[in-house]
Order: C-alpha cells, then sequence, then structure tokens
C-alpha cells in the first residue's frame, strides 16, 4: 500500500522535493506539500483505492505523512470488503 | 471589547423588529434596491458613514507609512488563472464577457433577445475578469519589481469586490468594498503586522460602539477538497474574524479579517526576497458595506441621532 501512495504521490508531483528521500513518518506538509496538493492527492487517494474519505478524516493529521495516509486508506479499504 | 449581546445568539426574540432589516433599510432609503439580491444603491449619508470608518483606517495606515494603490475592480483574466481562485471557490468567480462576433451573430442575438431565449452564447470572455479581494492584483504588481527590500512593504488598498452569493441578507452583497492592509516580507514581519491589527481591529470597533468578538475562521472553499482546506486553515490559525451581530437572529457578520497567507502567494508569483526566499504575506481586510450596516444596525437609520462619541469617531 506505501508503495502505491508514494507512487501517487510521485505521479501528481505533490512534493516539491525527491520522492526517494522521504520516509515514512516524515511530516509532507513539513516537506512543502501545500493545502492545494492535499486536496489533489485526497482526489488521487479516491480514485485509485476506490474509496471517499467520510468528513470526519478530512483534516490535516490524515494526510500528514505516508504512513497516516496508509492507516487511513487501509481503515476505507477493510471497511468496504 | 464588548461581548455579544444574548438576544444575536438566540433566535429572533418575541419582540423582535418584524420587518427584516434590509426591508427596513429600503424603506428608509440607506440601502435602494435594483433588482437582484446583494447589488444596491447607497444614499449620501451610507457613504459618508464608509468615508469617516476609511478615514479612521487611514490614520493607521499612514502612521505605519503603507502606500496607497487603488486597482479598478477588475483584474486580468490570466493573473484569477494562475492564483488558483478557481480552484478554490469557482462558485464565487465572475468573469466579464461581451459580444465580438460579426453582423449575422449580432442578428442572431437579437432575435435570441426577442425571443426570450438565453443569448450569453453570443458572448464570450474578455480579458477582464472581476476582482474577487482587493489585494489580488497587487501581488502580480509587487512581483514584477523585483525583489522585497529588507523592511518588508505595506500597502493600503481598496477596491470594489464581486461574489457570486445572491442573498437577502444585506451583509451579503454581490459588489462591495473591501479595504485591506496588505504586509509582504519575512514571515516574523508579516506576522508582527497581523498581530498589530489583531489588536487595533476590535479596538477601532469598540470606539464606535459596536459589540464584537475575535474568532478563527475558514474561507469558503469549494466542494468536499475545500472541506480539507478549510480545516487545514482553521487548524494553522491562518485566519481570524473580527465578528459583529447585524443580522436579526443570524449568526455576527464578519467585518474584518485577518489573513496569513504564509508563501502562499510569494510562491505563486515569484515574489522573493533579496536574500532569494520566497516572502511571506499577510493581510488584513475591512468589509466596508458590513461595517457600515452594522453601525446602522446599532446606531439606527438616522445617523444625526447617532451617539455623539461614535459621531465623533467617524465625522469629528
Amino acid at each position: 500500500m506505501a508503495t502505491q501512495i508514494r507512487e501517487l504521490i510521485g505521479n501528481h508531483k505533490i512534493l516539491p522535493v525527491p520522492l526517494e528521500r522521504v520516509r515514512d513518518e516524515d511530516d509532507l506538509y513539513e516537506l512543502g506539500m501545500t493545502s492545494f496538493a492535499s486536496v489533489q492527492l485526497m482526489l488521487a487517494l479516491e480514485e485509485a483505492f476506490d474509496i471517499e474519505f467520510p468528513e470526519r478524516m478530512l483534516n490535516r493529521k490524515t494526510f500528514a505523512s505516508i504512513s497516516a495516509i496508509d492507516r487511513s486508506v487501509t481503515e476505507l479499504v477493510s471497511g468496504r470488503a | 471589547m464588548n461581548a455579544i449581546p444574548p438576544e444575536f445568539k438566540a433566535a429572533p426574540a418575541a419582540d423582535a423588529p418584524a420587518k427584516p432589516f434590509l426591508d427596513r433599510l429600503f424603506e428608509d432609503g440607506v440601502l435602494m434596491p435594483t433588482g437582484v439580491d446583494g447589488l444596491y444603491g447607497r444614499s449620501g449619508a451610507f457613504e459618508e458613514v464608509i468615508d469617516g470608518f476609511e478615514r479612521l483606517v487611514e490614520r493607521y495606515s499612514r502612521a505605519d507609512g503603507a502606500m496607497k494603490i487603488h486597482f479598478p475592480p477588475a483584474m486580468p483574466r490570466v493573473n484569477m488563472e494562475k492564483s488558483g481562485y478557481l480552484k478554490s471557490f469557482p462558485q464565487l468567480a465572475g468573469s466579464i464577457h461581451s459580444f465580438m462576433g460579426s453582423d449575422a451573430d449580432h442578428c442572431q442575438l437579437i432575435a435570441a433577445l426577442t425571443e426570450g431565449r438565453d443569448w450569453s452564447e453570443y458572448q464570450s470572455p474578455t480579458d477582464v475578469v472581476l476582482t474577487p479581494a482587493a489585494c489580488y492584483p497587487l501581488y502580480p504588481t509587487v512581483a514584477a519589481k523585483g525583489a522585497v527590500p529588507d523592511a518588508g512593504l505595506l500597502f493600503d488598498l481598496k477596491s470594489y469586490c464581486f461574489r457570486h452569493e445572491p442573498s437577502k441578507e444585506p451583509t451579503r452583497m454581490q459588489l462591495f468594498r473591501m479595504r485591506e492592509n496588505v504586509c509582504i516580507g519575512t514571515p516574523e514581519q508579516v506576522k508582527e503586522f497581523r498581530e498589530r491589527w489583531l489588536e487595533r481591529g476590535p479596538k477601532m470597533i469598540a470606539s464606535l460602539g459596536l459589540p464584537c468578538e475575535l474568532d478563527v475562521a475558514n474561507d469558503p472553499f469549494f466542494g468536499r477538497g475545500g472541506k480539507l482546506m478549510a480545516r487545514n486553515q482553521r487548524d494553522q490559525q491562518l485566519k481570524f474574524e473580527l465578528l459583529i451581530p447585524v443580522n436579526d437572529g443570524a449568526d455576527p457578520t464578519a467585518c474584518l479579517s485577518f489573513n496569513y497567507h504564509q508563501n502562499h502567494f510569494g510562491s505563486l508569483w515569484g515574489m522573493k526576497r533579496a536574500d532569494g526566499e520566497e516572502a511571506h504575506s499577510a493581510c488584513v481586510g475591512f468589509g466596508l458595506e458590513r461595517i457600515a450596516l452594522a453601525l446602522f444596525r446599532h446606531h439606527g437609520n438616522d445617523v444625526a441621532k447617532w451617539p455623539e462619541s461614535v459621531r465623533e469617531v467617524l465625522f469629528g
């Protein structure tokens, strides 16, 4: 899952820094992810994993790091199954 | 700062005036209807109140050494496209279209008009859109001038602004004036600027005999993605509003807003400081019609009968 998330971040040019330097726990906002970019990432994740982030997840924390995104997406994917 | 009186927080009281505030403003000639919600004529008295409030703002902005610039209420379409406004607020944006066709096209337009059909398809977008916030035309202008000096930059702006949100609430106009002070510089400089106005704002409003309260706020970003943007903005306390009760039985109205944009506009327009770092920016915006309406709401529709202390601040 984390690999797929990384790919999405790369393909949508979410970060201004090279992705290989980003660790799963790093704060993406601190690395330069803008508010706009986080919305783009949210929409890309929804499309890629066929999920919809519920309102309670539409916050900064959900998209703060690759591992945080991984946890949210895993929860939504398993909830759907 | 006076607290918001409880009667504004609850549903309209039984003895509340039966007539809506907007109707009372029309009846007393403070505003004049045009047939479209949110588009009104203003009386001379209303304009004098706005002039008086602007003099109060100017006392501060002149002392700060802010450079006064007035842009027309429209800006280049390309700049709106680049600004991201259409990503965040497509529902509010207004673009200007005009007829650019041939004689034959003109005949079709006239025919559509005569038959009461939609004639907008005979119009094309011009190079101009309506300004959504007074500071939007500023950033590309500053960026074109080169590096932001070490001391930072201060501007005092005013513009009519357009937002497509027709409403029966007189405080939500489609065309309204915004006076803004903007600071561009280091994060420290612009945060200090915002702090300064966060202290001044409530004092200015209290000097006009109006109750107010400060609160964290967010912009009305569009759609589900907008909810995420709004929460981000709140979590980081990037926007504060000074709220004054104006509309009966409704939440108090944001009359001033204090915004820290971080490097958003610096990055977007390439506004750099001499050391090559992206400039940060912040602004304080005064909703001039809203402040005037708050004064009419609290002190009555006859300006001559307003408390002497309030008249002194505005007209003294």
